[in-house]
């Protein structure tokens, strides 16, 4: 993992030693909240709607032990006992007072974390594929060059007044778990005749005007990294529509004009700046390489471990579930559900925290990563180990066995906490989780993506959900909107508004009535939901939502 | 022509709390939005909120929101705003068990 030298170390300490001083000006009536303001989001500290809110980023998703202990600290000490993991691999805090964040950032900084522009018109945390380093299709460890994004983009000079916020997502697989086609900027490591680079996609994103990324370069040279994003983000910088924050995002610039102008704008400005690229960032990349080197992965029989997938069903289920493979023979890729049925997505309680990070320790190499989907990775697990794990992570109320299920939801804080949301989400994720529970069918349902946003910002991913769920205000009403069809891997496809919204009462049986008449449809239990919706199209599952417009046209 | 006048209450965030309260005719700020003063005249309740926005010390974000009148003062009538009188649904966290004001 990556460790701060001297320069990391002093400037996070800095910040928070300014922004000490900030909340005490602010405090005392010296700052108005409109001179505060700008400070306090640099900082990422929100006001929501019943208390302040913390954003606390993780970079690419990526914890050590003493890390997450940390971040069950501050929930303890400064919150209600829990944190909320996001879809940007971030925590949130949902009940800090003004008057504690010095001292959360303080805390934050003894363990080499910060919540530095995880707010603002700024480049945002830069996320990665959560089984980065572990997973066995991958080319690379997309993490070395996510830190040096983050390294180059934190505090840069001219990217601090961004037309809008900026999101860059590295993958070092084909096999897309970083959603890089709905991010501002995507990277994807890749290996041509036995070279290394980098296709770089631009201008996708979600939101109000959902986008799928287009390929800026299919295959840049790794040492034109650096330079070819900044020329990017540049161009950008100076195109991007400040007159309209919602047509700000560079995915409107892309779009406005067309990605072949684009290039031509990026290859102009990259040749003015290449030549001041003297070779320190690719010197800076290397030794960030070093620190991101593969655990000593142990070798033992994993005898153990088959015995006891045959002897215990529970522990069956749940490997069949949560484990992916790793590319070291031998070990497992585990994720450890926070989605348990009924419960708050992305949440975990303090002693939550420190059981993972504990068994991290224990059975991990240290290491834990949170996912976009809102689960914590243990990504290096040795089969032999398995068996004790899961006992402790049952122990802790750990083990449900939904990763990739109907009850695995993605789903925003929405109107519970966010002042921006339309609708609630969370109540909408615990009862579809609750109900499939009840009809105990979730394994026979199999794969599916369900994402639920409560307003059209979209942080719940809806567009790319198999089933898309958008929270909205009708009148005074919650509301709820469906879209289908959507994809957030390598073959990413917004999906399509299934027809008029249902109530709040009439969202889960809706729900419900679509994945059993999917069931109906599909050719065979292998055939997935998003496969069936791709062999039939929408029109039959239109007729499941609205029977009574089905029956009428018949 | 001009959308007629609904009642109002003036609502905000405490400073330091973070937590949501209403404006009382005493010009002080409860948690409880019973205690909110209710306003049906436009012009007056535009000059309250002028008045509320002399206290930024002790508060941020001070707006006018629609309520209707109940049986122990003002209640929301949108259904955000009844949120941030209660606190979230997913736990028994903020207002609905406790308060800061």
């Amino acid at each position: 993992m990556y460790k701060y030298n001297d320069f990391d170390e002093s400037f996070v300490r800095e910040r928070v030693a300014q922004f000490r001083g900030q909340v005490e000006r602010r405090i005392d009536g010296s700052l108005t909240e409109d001179e505060f303001k700008p400070l306090r989001l640099m900082n990422g500290l929100y006001l929501q709607l019943h208390a302040y809110m913390l954003r606390v980023a993780v970079p690419y998703g990526t914890l050590n032990s003493k890390q997450m202990d940390m971040l069950a600290h501050l929930a303890e000490t400064y919150d209600k006992g829990y944190g909320h993991f996001t879809t940007r691999q971030n925590i949130q805090y949902n009940w800090p007072e003004l008057k504690d964040v010095p001292d959360m950032l303080s805390d934050l900084a003894d363990v080499e974390m910060h919540a530095i522009q995880t707010s603002g018109n700024t480049i945002r945390n830069v996320t990665a594929d959560h089984f980065a380093g572990a997973a066995a299709d991958e080319v690379a460890d997309p993490r070395p060059v996510a830190e040096l994004l983050r390294q180059w983009s934190t505090d840069h000079p001219e990217f601090q007044f961004l037309p809008r916020k900026f999101k860059l997502a590295v993958t070092g697989a084909a096999a897309d778990r970083a959603v890089i086609k709905a991010h501002d900027i995507g990277i994807r490591i890749l290996e041509r005749d036995g070279v290394r680079g980098y296709e770089v996609l631009v201008g996708g994103g979600l939101g109000r005007t959902p986008m799928i990324g287009k390929v800026l370069h299919d295959f840049l040279p790794e040492a034109d990294l650096l330079p070819f994003i900044e020329a990017t983000v540049s161009v950008w910088n100076r195109l991007g529509r400040r007159d309209n924050k919602y047509k700000a995002r560079i995915k409107i610039t892309v779009h406005e004009h067309g990605i072949d102008e684009i290039r031509r704008l990026v290859d102009e400005r990259f040749a003015e700046i290449r030549p001041t690229f003297n070779g320190v960032d690719q010197e800076i990349l290397r030794t960030i390489v070093s620190q991101f080197a593969a655990p000593d992965f142990k070798t033992a029989s994993t005898d153990g471990f088959e015995a006891a997938r045959l002897a215990n069903p529970a522990f069956h289920s749940w490997t069949d579930t949560n484990l992916t493979a790793h590319r070291a023979d031998g070990y497992a890729i585990v994720s450890i559900s926070i989605k348990k049925h009924g419960d708050t997505p992305g949440d975990a309680t303090a002693d939550q925290m420190r059981v993972m990070a504990d068994l991290a320790r224990k059975y991990g190499h240290d290491e834990l990563r949170i996912s976009h989907e809102q689960n914590v990775i243990l990504p290096h697990v040795h089969k032999s180990d398995l068996p004790a794990l899961y006992g402790e992570l049952r122990a802790a109320d750990l083990a449900t066995a939904n990763i990739g299920l109907v009850s695995d939801i993605i789903a925003c804080p929405g109107m519970d906490y966010c002042a921006l949301a339309t609708a609630r989400s969370i109540p909408v994720a615990q009862q579809i989780a609750t109900r499939f529970d009840e009809l105990k069918i979730e394994h026979d349902i199999g794969e599916l993506k369900i994402k639920i946003s409560g307003c059209i910002n979209a942080c719940g991913h809806h567009h790319v959900g198999h089933i898309g769920i958008l929270g909205l205000d009708r009148a005074g009403v919650e509301n709820y909107q469906i879209t289908l069809g959507g994809d957030h891997t390598e073959t990413a496809t917004v999906g399509e508004r299934a027809g008029p919204g249902f109530s709040a009462d009439d969202i889960v049986p809706a729900i419900e009535r679509l994945v059993i008449g999917y069931m109906d449809l599909r050719d065979s239990a292998d055939e997935t939901f998003i496969q069936t919706y791709r062999r039939l199209g929408a029109a039959p599952f239109k007729d499941i939502l609205y029977p009574k417009e089905a029956a009428n046209a018949a | 022509m001009a959308r007629a006048f609904t009642p109002k209450v003036i609502t905000s965030n405490l400073l330091i709390e973070g937590d949501a309260v209403w404006f009382t005719v005493n010009d002080t700020w409860s948690g409880d939005i019973a205690d909110a003063e209710f306003m049906t005249d436009e012009a007056h309740a535009d000059l309250r909120l002028l008045e509320a926005n002399t206290q930024k010390n002790v508060m941020v974000g001070a707006y006018l929101a629609d309520a209707k009148l109940g049986e122990n003062g003002p209640e929301a009538t949108h259904f955000r705003e009844e949120f941030r009188t209660r606190g979230p649904s997913n736990y028994a966290h903020g207002k609905q068990v406790e308060t800061n004001v």
